[in-house]
């Protein structure tokens, strides 16, 4: 042994993540002017306890990559002052994948897309429960019956309106429902049904919306979320980033959904669906996801931000990140045609972050 | 976990994301089976929490590996 233990640099082999389509350059601007930015931030959501404006989100969301763990760890300080420290937990069921008439040009189960979802009519309600069953044996407290449809017609207004007692009675999760557009009868159905929260995302800002949807407006939408809350459900009303949108349209989203006011936003990033108009796109960097789960945090400082589709494929090993970023709630398991980790990982990333999940706490 | 790798059909089997036989594999780590390896038909699948079912309409149910 020649006793000389000088470590000689290892040349590296790294190469850093490129930046996508759409994410912009940002310039170096002064540290003091960055600290003051987030201290203000800070101020209003620690101390005042006030919504950041769009400007004030806007200024955030120009800082360089150098101060995203700054932003991650006050959006990590506003979730634990505004909503606490558990983690709610959530599984999902596509029960009628595929043939949706309308033109989501991120979406593999639209019928005007040729990709290789095949259309597969409403499972049986023992289907359904058996999916509500595996769900409650990972630990979740939430179970969402989601259906491929512009709207419920009057059967799958029934069957939905049989489904949720059933899977209520047999597994004790609250049912959140998934079903499109809603006239206001049928909202207020669903509302005296029993059905504890709706779904209905408005995906991206109003101003990019034509860009990816053309078949219904963003407006019908946001319609269909007043309705949800006028009746007496919880609105659960999300995002799906990574579909060209620019910074500027991604803070309008985020002021648009300070004014709906949802009790939940779950966050997608695009995984390209194979033979959808958005097939082609990156997925977004997984340090911007990073950026954009604390950013949503910080303009949403109350809300259940959950972790929904497309986070395995963005975020690889960095989401247990997420979770210190502003996530409380995630999808756990599989998502309506694509596979997730397995709820094991995610409850042991939780267990290990020391997170709390609801009921499920004795259990980690 | 790779989560973004292509999956290889085997030598003589149809590509389980595309039903194409001379794919050399584009079925994603975290895609289901979306055509049957047998035949190249378009499988009728459901998407469970827990897991997935699907099925070829002339061989019957693939096993989730």
């Amino acid at each position: 042994m020649s006793g000389d233990t000088t470590n000689s640099p290892t040349p590296t082999t790294v190469t850093l993540s490129p930046p996508r389509r759409g994410e912009p350059v940002r310039p170096d601007i002064e540290p003091s002017a960055a600290r003051a930015r987030i201290h203000a931030a800070e101020t209003a959501l620690l101390d005042d306890r006030r919504l950041l404006t769009g400007e004030e989100l806007t200024g955030l969301a120009a800082l360089p990559d150098d101060y995203v763990t700054s932003l991650a760890a006050l959006a990590h300080q506003v979730r634990l002052s505004w909503c606490g420290p558990e983690v709610e937990v959530e599984g999902i069921l596509s029960a009628k994948t595929g043939g949706c008439p309308e033109d989501c040009h991120f979406c593999s189960q639209s019928s005007q897309f040729d990709t290789p979802v095949k259309a597969t009519p409403f499972l049986d309600a023992d289907e359904v429960l058996q999916a509500a069953e595996e769900t409650k044996a990972s630990g979740a407290t939430e179970f969402c019956i989601v259906l491929a449809v512009r709207g419920p017609d009057e059967r799958t207004m029934q069957r939905i309106l049989e489904l949720v007692p059933m899977v209520q009675e047999r597994t004790g999760l609250n049912v959140a429902v998934s079903a499109g557009l809603l006239t206001d009868d049928q909202a207020r159905r669903f509302g005296e049904g029993g059905v504890h929260r709706y779904n209905h995302n408005l995906e991206t800002s109003r101003s990019f919306f034509p860009n990816v949807v053309t078949t219904h407006t963003w407006e019908e939408r946001q319609e269909t979320c007043e309705l949800v809350r006028a009746h007496g459900m919880e609105l659960c009303c999300g995002a799906l980033l990574g579909m060209g949108e620019t910074d500027e349209q991604r803070i309008e989203l985020l002021t648009q959904l300070q004014d709906l006011d949802p009790t939940e936003v779950p966050l997608n990033f695009l995984n390209p669906r194979p033979g959808t108009p958005l097939g082609g796109e990156q997925p977004v960097a997984a340090w911007e996801a990073i950026r954009w789960i604390a950013l949503f945090r910080l303009g949403l400082p109350g809300v259940i931000l959950r972790y929904a589709g497309g986070r395995e494929v963005t975020l690889r090993e960095l989401q247990s990140m997420g979770m210190t970023s502003g996530i409380n709630a995630l999808i756990v398991g599989n998502y309506l045609t694509t596979l997730g980790r397995s709820a094991d990982e995610d409850l042991q990333m939780l267990s290990d972050l020391r997170m709390p999940v609801g009921a499920l706490t004795g259990v980690l | 976990m790779d989560t973004t790798g292509d999956v290889a059909a085997p030598d003589g089997a149809h590509c389980t994301g595309c039903g194409s036989l001379s794919c050399i594999g584009c079925t994603r780590t975290l895609d289901p089976p979306r055509f049957c390896p047998q035949c190249g038909r378009r499988l009728t699948v459901a998407v469970t929490p827990g897991g997935f079912r699907a099925r070829c309409r002339d061989h019957g149910a693939l096993a989730p590996t």
